[in-house]
């Protein structure tokens, strides 16, 4: 990068309407929740623009600067609610603090090229506002639903006593109703071995598979693949559609013809089917690893002697282990966020987790599905982590670098 | 060394001829290759293309009408509809014969109610009719022309022999009709009537919403790809934790908590009533319509589109920009005639991709779209788990399957489908 950019002070003429422009935002929000929003506005950019002529030409003490609006915000924030308009509104005083001396010193240009027009500058901080507005699409949903439920009752919604933060309005029953509860214990047992038997049957087939198909003299690779990738490429429905039938035909030869079990023939049925959605998974991730393989490593070590079982265990294996590992992570979250097939195959011995919570979802709300999804989220951060850590790994032994 | 020759023909070591020693080895290899594929490949067409290959003939298939009512179909074969008089004596005691071989076995009501997806009323009519013809003998009790259309005035009605010779064949374009809002009459295709004409519109309707989905995933995952391309390395990396995480999270999980955030008593609705913008009386409808359907499901398929934009527009040197600026493009131009032809194909990529996965989708409409947010995909499980139309089904996910493959191909066209990244 360039050397920074040297800054300057920018004269009050800038820092005045734009502070108090930006205030206005403040002010027209209030202003509209108390009846008038033009008034509002006017209100919020005075006030901003007042607060950033006194800290810069009055006082000229930054740190003391920012206890005061810290501070003031507050005052006016409790005096209107409660604890968490009070922070809210503290917060709010940081940030205009902040505000005012990021544009009276020029900070805002600091590590930006020094050749930048003021309406690039102006675009560079617009576009990461934008930018910024849709990661909070992205994570809000997730995240409202955590302290959801730690809620004391049973609604959906946040109750005025979680808004005022009273310790009584929060609860943990939700999530002992979900470990004590006999039906959602079932369905976790059910996801629970549903999901690994599953994925150990497309990884392993998967693995062997990808192994043939990275080989140069493999027969219609294109058609293979376009057969091995197609459980991912058919709309779920018309997958479950189409395995509907066909299991329940499979089911009926295995209970009547082969004397099996019948909950034992629905955890078969179900684990064939959420095998075969893996798959896709096992395959785009292993063969991935398998462009970087080097094959000469599988020849030197037929050269010295070994078989083909103990270079593939040995030698290969060792090598494409990360993508492995993260084919399978994909083939268990398919299995375990699995629903439509296994509403349209499974019988309600199999109910499984997800299923549970559709059903949840659509009948009886209960908010045990917020606990549940809860859960669930700081899974997927655990399986984001893993999955993220092996893939720096395979750059790491691949050469590559490690970003 | 192989090199020893003889007349001409260089040979192994072994003394065949060396083409043939090689070509042996490679199809040795090639086998080997193929075993390792085999197990798979069989599990795979066993168990998936095979059902799906069988769900799809279900959509023509009409075996049931000649199974059922063999001898009928074959002597209803000579009557000519066309005259509008009811058949002769010899089509009612054929009829007879054969009903009651099936009244035995239980199957005329399957009969009636595949019968009725063509023209109701004829499942009360076999169901009725049956459990009056099962006191009558089909030898003794003949004729039986006047008897059968005293039990139901059905079998009095020209119509009725029509639709039964229409639908003869053990193959039908029936289902295929029904599908798109016609239907096969005795004189020809015609349209079904207004008030039934649905289907179409929801085809149109899956499209036009996934099209709306598509482009909102575009508009909200261009900046974001944008930036993840264009921030340092370490920076990068962190912000797309902030992209898998949801990719990452149970679809589920999403779904319920677009539930939470949309309800009328939900996360918005709150919000906005709290800041003042929406009067308390008069909260918004965000959820249970087409709105629900569509933002939930942009910002579940919102990681799909991103993602292969991202990697896209990393190979994109940040150099050209500057060189365009530097003869003198403004910035629009030095962006929409530099840059934006060099990130197409990632737009094109993620597109397909959340297009693919949209128009087939049933878990969020179902959950989030109440009546007016659903897709074909809704209507298809309804007929297979409670209309019990299992050919119409049929029928209908065989054209949403054409039009998904037809877009995977465009894909695989586009960006090949050994390129298919995941996190």
């Amino acid at each position: 990068m360039a050397a920074p950019t040297p800054i300057s002070r920018k004269p009050l003429s800038f820092v005045l309407p734009t502070a108090g422009g930006i205030g206005a935002f403040l002010g027209l929000f209030l202003g509209t929740g108390n009846g008038s929003g033009l008034i509002g506005m006017l209100l919020g950019a005075a006030v901003i623009a007042a607060m950033a002529y006194g800290f810069i030409v009055d006082l000229q003490n930054e740190k003391l600067a920012k206890w005061i609006s810290v501070i003031g915000f507050g005052i006016v924030g409790y005096m209107f609610g409660g604890i968490i308009l009070t922070i809210v509104a503290g917060l709010v005083g940081m940030f205009y603090h902040w505000l005012i001396y990021w544009l009276y010193e020029g900070r805002y240009r600091a590590k930006l090229l020094p050749y930048l027009t003021a309406g690039q500058v102006l675009w560079h901080y617009g576009f990461r506002c934008i930018a910024a507005l849709i990661f909070i699409f992205l994570i809000t949903p997730i995240l409202v639903i955590i302290p959801l439920s730690f809620n004391a009752q049973d609604f959906f919604t946040y109750t005025p006593g979680m808004l005022r933060l009273d310790p009584d309005a929060y609860s943990l029953k939700h999530y002992q109703d979900f470990f004590t509860n006999n039906e959602w214990q079932r369905s976790l047992k059910n996801s629970l071995t549903i999901a690994p038997i599953a994925t150990v049957i497309s990884v392993s087939l998967g693995t062997l598979a990808a192994v043939g198909l990275s080989q140069s003299h493999m027969p219609f690779k294109g058609t293979i693949m376009a057969i091995l990738i197609s459980p991912m490429i058919v709309p779920l429905i018309i997958s479950a559609t189409g395995m509907f039938f066909f299991y329940s035909q499979l089911g009926q030869f295995m209970e009547n013809s082969l004397g099996m079990d019948k909950n034992l023939v629905g955890y078969i049925k179900v684990i064939l089917a959420h095998a075969v959605l893996g798959i896709p998974f096992v395959i785009i991730t292993v063969t991935a690893t398998l462009v970087g393989f080097d094959q000469s490593l599988t020849r030197a070590a037929a050269n010295m002697g070994a078989n083909p079982m103990t270079t593939f265990f040995r030698i290969q294996m060792p090598l494409i282990l990360p993508g492995v590992i993260s084919g399978g992570l994909f083939a268990f979250i398919t299995s375990f966020d699995e629903v439509v097939v296994v509403l349209f195959i499974g019988s309600a011995g199999q109910k499984t987790l997800p299923w549970q919570m559709f059903t949840g979802l659509r009948e009886q709300i209960s908010p045990t599905i917020l606990a549940v999804a809860t859960i669930l989220v700081v899974v997927s951060i655990g399986l984001l982590t893993v999955v993220e850590l092996l893939r720096r790994r395979s750059e790491r032994l691949r050469g590559m670098s490690p970003a | 060394m192989s090199d020893s020759t003889a007349n001409g023909l260089v040979l192994a070591a072994d003394g065949t001829p060396l083409k043939r020693s090689l070509s042996r080895a490679m199809r040795r290899q090639k086998m080997r290759a193929f075993m390792l594929v085999a197990p798979l490949l069989i599990f795979v067409l066993l168990t998936f293309i095979y059902p799906i290959g069988v769900m799809l003939s279900r959509s023509v298939q009409n075996d049931i009408v000649p199974e059922t009512l063999p001898e009928t179909v074959r002597v209803l074969g000579a009557w000519d509809a066309s005259i509008g008089e009811l058949p002769n004596e010899a089509v009612y005691a054929a009829f007879m014969r054969d009903m009651s071989v099936a009244i035995e076995a239980k199957r005329h009501t399957r009969l009636g109610s595949r019968l009725n997806y063509e023209k109701t009323g004829f499942s009360s009519m076999f169901r009725q009719s049956g459990r009056k013809m099962k006191k009558l003998d089909p030898i003794t009790d003949a004729p039986f022309k006047d008897k059968l259309i005293k039990i139901h005035k059905g079998w009095g009605d020209v119509e009725t022999w029509k639709t039964l010779q229409t639908y003869s064949g053990l193959y039908t374009s029936g289902y295929f009709l029904n599908a798109v809002d016609a239907r096969m009459t005795p004189e020809g295709m015609a349209w079904q009537p207004e008030d039934k004409q649905i289907l179409l519109k929801l085809f149109g309707r899956t499209l036009v919403m996934s099209l709306i989905i598509t482009g909102s995933c575009i508009l909200l995952g261009y900046p974001i790809a944008w930036l993840l391309a264009n921030v340092s390395p370490r920076n990068a990396n962190l912000l797309l934790i902030l992209v898998l995480l949801p990719f990452w999270t149970s679809l589920l999980v999403r779904t319920s908590a677009w539930k939470v955030m949309l309800q009328q008593n939900g996360v918005i609705n709150e919000v906005l009533v709290w800041i003042g913008l929406v009067p308390d009386g008069d909260r918004l409808i965000l959820i249970n319509n087409e709105f629900g359907t569509i933002v939930a499901m942009t910002h579940i398929l919102l990681p799909f589109m991103i993602l292969p934009m991202y990697s896209v527009m990393q190979t994109i040197p940040p150099v050209y920009l500057r060189a365009a600026k530097s003869m003198g493009a403004t910035n629009w131009t030095a962006f929409w005639r530099v840059y934006f032809p060099q990130s197409i194909p990632g737009i094109g990529a993620g597109s397909i991709l959340v297009f693919i996965l949209s128009i087939g989708y049933y878990i969020t409409p179902e959950i989030v779209g109440g009546t007016k947010g659903v897709f074909i995909s809704n209507r298809i499980a309804y007929h297979i788990s409670s209309s019990l139309n299992w050919g119409l089904a049929a029928a209908l996910g065989t054209i949403l399957l054409i039009v998904v493959l037809a877009l995977y191909w465009a894909y695989d066209r586009i960006v090949g489908i050994d390129n298919v990244k995941l996190g």
